[in-house]
């Protein structure tokens, strides 16, 4: 087998410009190199760029720095050599299902006899023989997605890119696709030499992987890779590969920590919702859980996927009502009082956290009380955090804030007049009314 | 979130202050103005009149004003009108299944009747009913607008009410709401952005009939109500191309207004009850209802309001408690009876039967007056007048679509390019006219070919607007696959950009279409001054008979378009849009 690598990243880095001018990196600095015969997994929390990483790859996206080379050839646009398979299916509607996997054929110029006969391969190859002259609307979710699969093989790629695509598919069919898909890969049956593949699912990743790259975000860079040397079929319940998912945990969970270094008022604070944040506390003061739990049992309880657990998490350490302890997540004696305390109590606790922890509540309640009558508008705040975020990002996290502090009664929100206020929300509706 | 009624949610929840704030300042004479005008616009209404005599006009440029105030009177009147018409329809259609037979099909067909065609017979109606009255020919304008504008806001409430999620029905039920709490909580809310929406392309087209129906001649009699379309008659008599422009203008200012002042505050104010539970990430905005959010005045507006809906309240209240129900209720044996499904049939003979008995009626009343060879003909010029539609769609549709997609594609030009369509699409094309007639005189242009692009000119913007947000709305990720399997200039065309705007843009074809019918009557028969230009059409025929006053030939016009009107929809549009519906939309 050649060793010259197919794909070479080097020092690949994108900036968003938002409208004002404000620049917000997603990714910086990823240098990675995709050798033939190789299965790579781009593994992140949701937001850290391995979907803008992958569509650098592909020539759908220009990198804003570094650059992307494949075979040598600098990617610029998309490459003949390179296929994509959508997280959403991307499928035409009014196209049917031999239609859309000849469409990539016909724009290549391949003569109208050759193209059937490669579309009907695949179709057959991928088991989606019967189906030829079906809709994408006839068909369920994951016939969807092997009709995207047959379109990304029938060009014969070399590099398969993968953008979390059974994500939008149940767990039976998904792991019929893979199973599938892991079977022509590994009897050969086609001719793609790499395929990368973005995942948010750990157990997926051990399953398919020869390396696992582990990315996190603000900026979205390479934090960290493993190497997996088991052999094609995977065994999940084999020891060596719980070994293998518990190592990917604990790459993972290191990433946090490192991250709270700086807190200002222009943090990123995590989507969370109060009503996820009091679930996971009551679960961790349940009698049995006193030493706390590891992410993946946490998971699993909770039935989450990790990635979904993890701003949650976040926003619980950034409160100081959990905190991490090797893999294992476990209350704080806040958290704990918290979990303990009746409806009302709770409001006065993680008000008090609120304000002590995150500056942007310390921040707004602080304009609140100084201005006359106690009223700031929303677009004060949102200017403030566009200084250091996207204006997309900092309408989200003042979204979030919002709803926590809603939910202390540390400030009030009119989402009428785009008003914060200090008042008791309500009260002023009695007025109201004659 | 707090549920209050539904007039409480526009309340602004200031807090502490009583007095009036600095908003007030600005809101309160624009109120007391506003108040004013109607006042004295519609005294003016109700003057002494006797069919005949002439009312001057004047083309003094400052009458303009009030001339625009009236026109805008008539507007009002008829879009109120055409609300109320909705709501009462639309539920009777939505809520039994008998009447919704005949009145969803009814209404098909009432959407189908060239209005201008229509206007001459109902003006005799209205100055019959208010005899030395101004209010006749007044409310026939009235009437002339309100057919323009009453139909596609029933179907817009009818539709919405059938899409009410049943639970929230369910919920209404267990809570015992009153039928009109139920209507104030649950029905005009989940309505609410469908009909605010509808009330501004039923503007739009509005304006286009309150300048036909302003002049317009009975009977060998000219009627002339003071306002905009009037001047502009006038103006077309006198041959005076500045008037023309001052006309032009006077609207473009009104449109401007009531654009800002009523359809922007209103948009930002129905994006609330849009069922959904994702918030938009740029919700609509309006400065002028944000004006009305801090002002005190419209907290104490509002609370009177509230105190009178506490009257309606308690009538509602009386009206549905026990013993009213009682009295008003069928007699028990009586109702066991209309329900059975005996009424179903004696109600569909009494249908068929009205049916046949005003087809009858109606050809009694044609073949009075008018040859079967006659009829022949107008089926003739109805044929010249679909072919010139279709051509002109077809024409305004290589133009346009191209540039929608084009528009949509490129956010940074969609998005101040938006409201500017919303405006042109505003705006009378009739009030243009004159330019283009004065250039084919002027020019000496062959009428037959060079009046059929005024038909278009009004509506052709439907097309634009629904293929930009067509194109706007192409899935992202079905772009980058056409990108990445290759898909580059012709076959990216017409493979991905046309099929995706395919369905919006029948619909834009269709409302286009049907505006061309509409506007053949006033486009087909052109004046500028003494010189008249005519094309060969069913539009022109109307016109022409409706100024002969020859009734059973008018009719006789009106039906034949109607009929072309409704086959053409089943026969291409229908068609066309259920192939959009099945094979074309993303869902």
């Amino acid at each position: 087998m050649e060793r010259e690598p197919l794909l070479e990243l080097h020092c690949v880095g994108k900036t968003f410009r938002s409208g004002d001018g404000g620049a917000s990196p997603v990714l910086e600095g990823i240098d990675l190199c995709v050798n033939p015969g190789e299965i790579i997994v781009l593994f992140g929390r949701s937001g850290c760029g391995k979907s803008t990483l992958l569509r650098i790859i592909a020539g759908l996206t220009p990198a804003t720095m570094g650059e992307v080379r494949y075979k040598g050839q600098r990617v610029t646009r998309p490459q003949p050599g390179i296929s994509m398979v959508f997280q959403t299916f991307a499928l035409f509607p009014w196209l049917n299902v031999q239609q859309n996997v000849e469409l990539g054929l016909e724009a290549a110029g391949v003569p109208a006899e050759e193209r059937r006969r490669r579309a009907l391969e695949v179709i057959d190859m991928i088991g989606l023989d019967g189906f030829e002259s079906a809709y994408p609307k006839e068909l369920s979710g994951g016939m969807r997605q092997r009709v995207g699969f047959a379109r990304a093989l029938v060009v014969h790629p070399d590099v398969l890119l993968m953008d979390e695509p059974f994500s939008a598919l149940d767990v039976p069919t998904t792991e019929a696709l893979r199973h599938d898909l892991m079977d022509l890969w590994t009897t050969r049956q086609i001719p793609t030499r790499a395929m990368l593949l973005v995942s948010h699912n750990i157990e997926e990743s051990a399953l398919v992987a020869d390396r696992i790259v582990i990315l996190h975000n603000n900026p979205g860079s390479i934090k960290s890779e493993i190497r997996v040397q088991l052999k094609h079929p995977r065994d999940p319940d084999s020891r060596a590969f719980r070994l293998l998912v518990e190592q990917v945990y604990a790459a993972i969970s290191s990433t946090g920590a490192a991250q709270r270094r700086k807190l200002g008022v222009g943090y990123r604070l995590p989507s969370a919702t109060v009503g996820q944040m009091m679930g996971i506390l009551e679960r961790l003061n349940l009698p049995g859980n006193a030493g706390g739990l590891g992410l993946s049992v946490l998971a699993e309880v909770m039935q989450m996927e990790v990635d979904e657990l993890f701003p949650i998490i976040e926003a619980l350490e950034l409160m100081v009502f959990t905190r991490t302890n090797g893999q294992r997540v476990e209350l704080t004696p806040a958290g704990k009082t918290f979990a303990e305390a009746d409806i009302l109590q709770r409001k006065i606790i993680f008000g008090e956290q609120l304000l002590q922890r995150i500056p942007l509540a310390t921040n707004i309640r602080h304009v609140l009380e100084e201005r006359s009558g106690s009223r700031a508008p929303r677009s004060r705040f949102l200017r403030e955090l566009e200084d250091h975020l996207s204006e997309e990002e900092a309408e989200r996290v003042l979204g979030v804030v919002t709803d926590w502090g809603r939910y202390a009664e540390i400030l009030a929100y009119d989402g009428d007049t785009g008003t914060f206020s200090l008042e008791n929300p309500g009260s002023e509706d009695l007025a109201d009314t004659p | 979130m707090t549920t209050n009624a539904g007039f409480n949610r526009f309340a602004p929840r200031a807090a502490g202050a009583v007095g009036p704030n600095r908003w007030d300042v600005l809101l309160l004479p624009l109120v007391i103005g506003t108040l004013f005008l109607i006042t004295w616009g519609s005294g003016k209404m109700n003057a002494p009149y006797v069919l005949g005599t002439p009312i001057p006009i004047s083309l003094e440029p400052g009458n303009l004003p009030e001339y625009a105030l009236r026109t805008t009177l008539r507007m009002t009147l008829a879009m109120l009108g055409s609300l109320a018409f909705a709501l009462l329809y639309g539920s009777l259609a939505a809520k039994s299944v008998a009447a919704g037979r005949v009145l969803i099909p009814l209404l098909d067909i009432l959407q189908s009747i060239p209005i201008l065609g229509f206007l001459s017979i109902s003006v005799v109606g209205f100055v019959r009913l208010f005899p030395g009255s101004m209010l006749g020919p007044e409310l026939a304008a009235v009437f002339a607008i309100f057919t323009s504008q009453a139909w596609n806001l029933t179907f817009s409430y009818y539709a919405s009410l059938r899409m009410v999620p049943r639970d929230l029905y369910e919920v209404s039920r267990m809570l015992k709401l009153s039928p009109w709490q139920q209507f104030f909580r649950l029905e005009a809310p989940y309505a609410m952005p469908g009909l605010i929406w509808n009330m501004m392309m039923s503007v739009a087209g509005g304006w286009f009939f309150v300048v036909a129906s302003e002049a317009i001649t009975v009977d060998n009699m000219s009627i002339q109500l003071p306002g905009i379309g009037s001047y502009i008659a006038l103006a077309i008599r006198s041959e005076d191309l500045p008037a023309v422009g001052y006309a032009i203008l006077a609207m473009f200012i009104v449109i401007l207004a009531t654009d800002q002042l009523l359809f922007r505050p209103l948009v930002a104010w129905g994006e609330r009850f849009k069922f959904e539970f994702t918030e938009n990430q740029r919700p609509p905005r309006s400065w002028f209802l944000s004006l009305l959010r801090r002002a005190q005045f419209t907290r104490m507006f509002l609370a009177a309001v509230m105190r009178g809906m506490v009257v309606v309240q308690l009538v509602s209240a009386l009206l549905a408690s026990r013993q009213a129900r009682q009295a008003f209720a069928w007699p028990r044996r009586l109702r066991w009876s209309v329900d059975g499904a005996l009424l179903d049939r004696y109600w569909n003979a009494l249908v068929v039967m009205a049916a046949a008995a005003s087809t009858f009626a109606l050809i009694r009343f044609v073949h009075a007056a008018v040859s079967f060879q006659e009829v022949g003909q107008v089926l003739l010029l109805g044929l010249i007048t679909g072919a010139r539609v279709l051509l002109l769609v077809a024409l305004a549709s290589l133009l346009w679509v191209p540039i929608g997609i084009w528009i949509g594609l490129n956010p940074r030009i969609g998005q101040p390019a938006q409201p500017i369509v919303v405006l042109l699409a505003a705006f009378p094309a009739n009030l243009f006219f004159p330019v283009a007639i004065s250039a084919i005189v002027g020019f000496h242009l062959d009428p037959e070919i060079w009046l059929s692009p005024l038909m278009i000119l009004g509506t052709q913007w439907y097309i634009l607007f629904n293929v930009v947000s067509a194109a706007a709305a192409l899935p992202s990720d079905l772009q980058e696959a056409a990108a990445n399997i290759g898909l580059r200039g012709g076959m990216r065309w017409t493979r991905l950009l046309l099929p995706s705007v395919f369905p919006s843009y029948v619909t834009g074809a269709v409302t286009a279409s049907g505006g061309a019918w509409n506007a053949s009557v006033v486009s087909e028969l052109v004046n500028w001054g003494s010189t008249s230009l005519s094309a060969t059409g069913l539009g022109a025929y109307i016109a022409t008979q409706t100024a002969a006053g020859d009734y059973p030939r008018v009719a006789l016009g009106v039906v034949v378009m109607s009929l072309y009107v409704v086959l053409f929809n089943r026969v291409v549009w229908k068609r066309l849009y259920m192939m959009a519906e099945q094979r074309f939309s993303f869902v």
